[in-house]
């Protein structure tokens, strides 16, 4: 059986050998009495040096090896790389908690990120890779022609993967503090040293094997401890296949929980909440030094009576903690506000597809849903990270399959996902809700003091009632191994794979900021005449400094980059889709089309984000411009009107320009030639 | 060699349009019925929710698998087999 398989399957096999064998030593290790603490710096530690030692195995200095691994990768490792590279943080930690909290809306993240791989196989794979050169700019430039393209190109790349490192480097900061307790800024330096162990030295090549060695150990990391909690639940270790029992269970528990007189008087009380904030919010500013005035003569009351100094104390920091001036408490009471109307609207049935109380709020709910799977299956197939790597392919042929292992690898992981959602929504519902606070499993109070769960009492029946508890998504991946009750050895393994996830996917965009720099603007705008050995020290010296860069912008847990990570697909997929679709299957496209198109798509995609999201700029002094999304589409899905104006644009400015004859002799050959030979 | 290049690129993009056109259907067909048809069940899950947890990823899968198959017959058939 050893015999048949190649010389590199035999590596990898005897790698994720060695990593279990690891895991199964810290486990016995653990019940000797090894404290959780050293367990996971082990796992940091052992991890870490496994992809340095094949980073450093990986070195090179060749421009071919340093950007496209010498296109030697076969299909099968090739989707193993892309499944890493693919999967990130978000994928590993965050997938499971939203399908927690929006059940079968979440769904849309699940049919968005894998449709994307079959626009990628049909669409672009095999002729990226018969043309066979470096970047995406570098296809866009020699199909359409010009430096404009190839600029634009480099700018929408970095746009749309900048943010998405910054993320991911966050990550690796919040699973290292977490699991290591290592401090933010530190564990963002640890993983800064882990991505560049990887890329520093060997670029494409380095990234590519040490990808699949994190692909390995996150996969595994993914599937035990959910395997685990179905074994516990339903007696069988297959979660993807019987977790359909346990989601009738679910929906049984729903029907018996979520209408309770209980349950009701904690939403009503929720929404009086809501109501209450939104009424202090109209009477900005008078209700702000209203309140501030009522603080102070409770306290003097509390003062001139003999009460307790602690109470007053309380009082006290109460009222300091008021915001300072009516432009803070707008925006905090708006939050309150908007926390609590959440609590207070009747819960989501999880199996129920586009819940909602009217027809009307149905239909948005559904017209959403189906905009975020385009704006997810277009972004996937045209973020660029993702398209260089079937670069990498020895032929057009493995470009194609390589594809189909991706996706195969991808949906391990994304058919898991609902599973671990269905039970811990049935662990929610069956070992919390409806029972006395005192008596809650001891994760809850773990996770509380983490700041990841809270629980408010806020009918003070001391019984938690399922609308007074509420989840951060990301717990439901980390605190799964605790809820079943496995040992820490566990939760270290999960914290290695979300590591992993992270590093990988930040490798993987490192690389594409940088080449986008050194190969597309330095030697190919700036110096065409750079020798090759200088060509590699810009990269490396470029990347460095990329790196160093989205470590520092991380360190500082900026918010709403966060939140723009989800942008980054309606950016990437309104920038290049259309540009790359069209280059490929229409021959009349041309370059002032394709930069039109690129154009518009991008910018109206920006402008209808900051138009619903944001209701002024301070930086530009502009206020009060929010508007009315446009059909009731969320900014997260704004790509849905980039892309088609992208389209549109390229189609009608392409027809009023004179077409290029070398379109057409590039198309020849990438849409049929033996073999593409770079040069 | 012209006219050989036409014809192959002729069966490819007939291939890829018919498979896009499937892609759309499964993606966007489905899922726009999934209030309506979520009342029958399959392998005790609710038939939208199998549907877009794990079905229509499947089927994904199945596409990308089907073209790879029929590109290399034509790859064959024009004898630009790349392996």
């Amino acid at each position: 059986m050893l015999g048949s398989l190649t010389r590199l399957q035999r590596y990898y096999l005897y790698y994720t050998g060695c990593f279990l064998t690891f895991v199964a030593a810290l486990a016995l290790l653990e019940r000797h009495g090894m404290p959780p603490r050293w367990i996971g710096y082990a796992f940091l530690f052992f991890t870490m040096s496994m992809y340095a030692v094949i980073g450093i195995v990986s070195r090179t200095s060749d421009v071919s090896e340093y950007y496209v691994a010498g296109r030697r990768i076969p299909a099968f490792f090739n989707g193993m790389a892309t499944g890493a590279d693919w999967m990130s943080a978000a994928s590993f930690i965050g997938l499971a908690g939203t399908l927690y909290l929006s059940g079968f809306q979440g769904l849309a993240y699940v049919i968005g990120w894998t449709g994307g791989f079959v626009l990628v196989a049909l669409l672009l794979a095999p002729y990226l890779r018969r043309f066979g050169q470096y970047t995406i700019p570098d296809f866009l430039g020699a199909r359409y022609g010009g430096n404009a393209i190839r600029l634009v190109a480099v700018a929408a790349a970095i746009l749309a993967s900048f943010v998405y490192v910054v993320a991911q480097i966050y990550g690796v900061g919040v699973i290292t503090s977490r699991f290591v307790s290592l401090q933010f800024e530190i564990g963002v330096f640890v993983g800064l040293a882990g991505i560049l162990v990887c890329s520093f030295l060997g670029g494409m090549r380095a990234v590519t094997w040490t990808q699949v060695a994190q692909y390995l150990i996150l996969i595994v990391a993914y599937i035990t401890p959910v395997a685990i909690l179905s074994w516990n639940v339903t007696g069988n270790p297959v979660p993807q296949l019987v977790y359909g029992q346990v989601l009738q269970q679910v929906t049984q528990l729903e029907e018996r929980l979520f209408d309770t007189p209980a349950e009701q008087e904690v939403r009503r009380l929720y929404q009086a909440r809501a109501d209450l904030y939104a009424q202090r919010i109209m009477q900005l500013p008078q209700s702000l030094s209203l309140e501030r005035e009522q603080l102070s003569s409770q306290i003097n009351q509390l003062k001139a009576s003999d009460a307790q100094m602690r109470d007053i104390v309380v009082l006290e920091r109460l009222r300091r903690d008021l915001p300072q001036d009516p432009e803070q408490a707008r925006t905090r009471w708006e939050n309150e506000m908007f926390a609590a109307a959440e609590r207070g609207k009747p819960p989501l049935r999880h199996a129920e597809p586009f819940p909602g109380e009217t027809v009307a709020e149905q239909k948005v709910q559904r017209i959403n849903f189906l905009a975020l799977i385009f704006c997810l299956t277009i972004g996937t197939a045209a973020l660029p990270h993702l398209l260089i790597r079937y670069y990498t392919t020895p032929t057009v042929h493995a470009a194609r399959e390589s594809v189909f292992w991706s996706l195969g690898f991808i949906l391990l992981l994304y058919v898991t996902a609902p599973a671990y959602a269905v039970f811990a929504k049935y662990e929610v519902l069956s070992h919390l809700t409806d029972i006395p606070i005192a008596k809650l499993p001891s994760w809850v109070a773990a996770w509380t003091k983490v700041g990841l769960v809270s629980i408010e009492d806020i009918n003070a029946d001391g019984i938690l009632q399922f609308a007074e508890l509420s989840l951060n998504p990301d717990v439901i991946v980390l605190a799964t191994p605790e809820i079943a009750g496995m040992p820490y050895v566990v939760s270290g393994l999960v914290a290695a794979g979300g590591l992993a996830a992270a590093l990988s996917t930040a490798d993987g965009l490192l690389l594409t900021i940088t080449s986008a720099l050194s190969h597309d603007v330095y030697y190919r705008i700036m110096r065409p005449g750079a020798s090759t050995q200088f060509r590699l020290v810009i990269s490396k010296s470029l990347l460095l400094l990329v790196a160093v860069l989205a470590a520092t912008v991380a360190a500082q847990k900026p918010g709403t980059i966060l939140s723009m990570v989800a942008w980054a697909f309606s950016i990437a997929g309104s920038a290049f889709f259309p540009a790359l679709v069209l280059g490929i299957f229409w021959e009349r496209a041309t370059r002032a089309g394709a930069l039109a198109g690129m154009a518009v798509g991008v910018l109206l995609t920006l402008y209808y984000i900051v138009r619903v999201e944001f209701d002024g700029l301070g930086w530009f002094g502009a206020r009060g411009f929010q508007m009315a999304p446009w059909f009731d589409v969320q900014s997260t899905s704004a790509g849905v009107f980039g892309v088609m104006a992208g389209f549109l644009t390229t189609v009608l400015v392409s027809l009023v320009t004179k077409p290029d004859p070398r379109g057409g002799s590039f198309l020849k050959n990438i849409r049929f030639r033996r073999e593409a030979d770079p040069t | 060699m012209n006219g050989n290049a036409d014809a192959y690129w002729r069966r490819t993009r007939r291939l890829t349009f018919t498979l896009v056109a499937f892609w759309l259907l499964v993606t966007f067909g489905i899922t726009w019925f999934a209030r309506d048809i979520n009342e029958l069940s399959i392998f005790g899950f609710p038939l939208s929710f199998y549907m877009a947890a794990q079905g229509v990823p499947v089927i994904y899968l199945m596409i990308i698998w089907w073209y790879n198959r029929q590109m290399k017959k034509i790859d064959a058939e024009f004898g630009v087999e790349d392996d």
